[in-house]
């Protein structure tokens, strides 16, 4: 029926068992919580790039004269350095493990939308918008309020969790309906 | 034991044992493996991410429900040992609920949340570099946002720092443990479903 296929070695594997893959999230935040004395998050510290992206658009002025970003300044700090971090592995995973592929239209969206790259990016530039400002109205994403906030039973983590999750299900119904393929 | 988990525990000045430049050369080690971990658990996928919200792929689920329980029982003990300070971000109920409203809108559009955006920029996906510019927009329109929303958003519903244990008096060990008999069994339904889903497509492939 199907052809015997040598199974890559542990680092080659483009993908890795999830459960395993959350518990040495869980593991790591143990570290971040204990070494670097801080949660795992990934906003607070983009906010700080914000304000320095910002900078040639409207001016250094009224950048600096801001009250959020004066108090969320661009640091070469552990978080801005975090982010880096997150960059460089997600490169040398797929790097490593043969998987790094050029992608501007998904094939979920394909299906739905078109092949239209345009409307694809336009789709991402305003989800990025909306998905950076939602994290900022609650002081974290899905990092800092999902994981870090949840496990340390946070209030604030699990109703930012269970809101975000209602609110994704009911946009992917609006977007997709219920019909449509499921293959990834 | 972990039993006393007053919110003196949130005041507990611990020092962390690495500073200065090593702290900053273990956050991008710590960084990069967060980013490989995202990229390999396949997060840093947006068919993956939609398809959670469309139950039709577990993956987000598995993920996050599993660093909740592992993370929180080892900060858990971390901070009863007095090894690790809890960081406990405000639960500014009418921000938080918003916030997470908008983001969630915002997640399924985007495909991805802010840091499964930068393993997937920097693992070839472009919707997902061009999306980026898009959280630093969101970021510049929040700080400009933001002297309105602290006066009139932010105050609404403001609990302060607060854990579950405080508002319901269930202390952290039980919530663990409600939330590892949740786990179970959804997990348990999940992995019987895709194994009839899986059956079902062999079966298809074979005729």
């Amino acid at each position: 029926m199907s052809t015997p296929v040598t199974k890559p070695g542990f680092l080659r594997q483009s993908r890795w068992n999830p459960y395993a893959v959350g518990a040495a999230i869980g593991v790591l935040s143990w570290i971040v919580f204990a070494v670097v004395d801080k949660p795992l998050g990934v906003t607070t510290s983009l906010t700080g790039l914000a304000g320095a992206c910002a900078v040639p658009f409207l001016g250094a002025e009224t950048v600096a004269t801001n009250d959020y970003f004066k108090a969320h300044g661009f640091k070469w700090d552990y978080g801005m350095l975090f982010l880096g971090g997150i960059a460089l592995g997600g490169l040398l995973s797929a790097l490593i493990s043969r998987s790094f592929r050029i992608e501007a239209v998904p094939s979920v969206w394909r299906e739905r939308f078109g092949d239209s790259v345009v409307k694809r990016l336009a789709a991402a530039f305003l989800g990025g918008i909306l998905a950076m400002f939602g994290a900022r109205l609650a002081d974290g994403c899905t990092s800092g309020n999902g994981i870090s906030g949840s496990l340390q039973l946070a209030v604030g983590g699990w109703t930012f969790f269970l809101t975000l999750f209602a609110f994704g299900i009911l946009t992917s119904l609006v977007l997709f309906g219920t019909r449509g393929s499921s293959k990834s | 034991m972990f039993v006393s988990l007053a919110p003196m525990h949130l005041l507990a000045a611990v020092t962390p044992p690495v500073t200065g430049s090593t702290a900053l050369f273990a956050s991008v080690v710590l960084g990069a493996i967060f980013g490989a971990l995202l990229h390999r658990g396949g997060v840093a996928n947006y068919t993956v991410i939609v398809n959670q919200f469309r139950f039709r792929d577990f993956t987000v689920l598995k993920i996050m429900m599993t660093a909740i329980i592992v993370g929180g029982l080892g900060v858990l003990a971390l901070n009863s040992a007095g090894l690790a300070n809890y960081h406990i971000k405000a639960a500014n109920m009418l921000g938080v609920t918003m916030g997470a409203a908008i983001f969630g809108v915002g997640m399924v559009l985007y495909g991805y949340c802010p840091g499964t955006a930068i393993a997937a920029a920097a693992s070839g996906s472009l919707h997902a570099l061009v999306g980026l510019g898009g959280l630093l927009v969101g970021g510049t329109l929040y700080a400009f946002s933001f002297p309105w929303i602290a006066r009139y958003v932010l105050p609404v519903g403001a609990l302060g720092k607060v854990r579950l244990p405080d508002v319901t008096g269930i202390p952290a060990l039980a919530w663990f443990a409600a939330l590892i008999a949740i786990a179970a069994v959804v997990f348990f339904l999940i992995e019987r479903a895709e194994r009839r889903t899986a059956a079902v497509r062999a079966g298809e492939a074979f005729r």
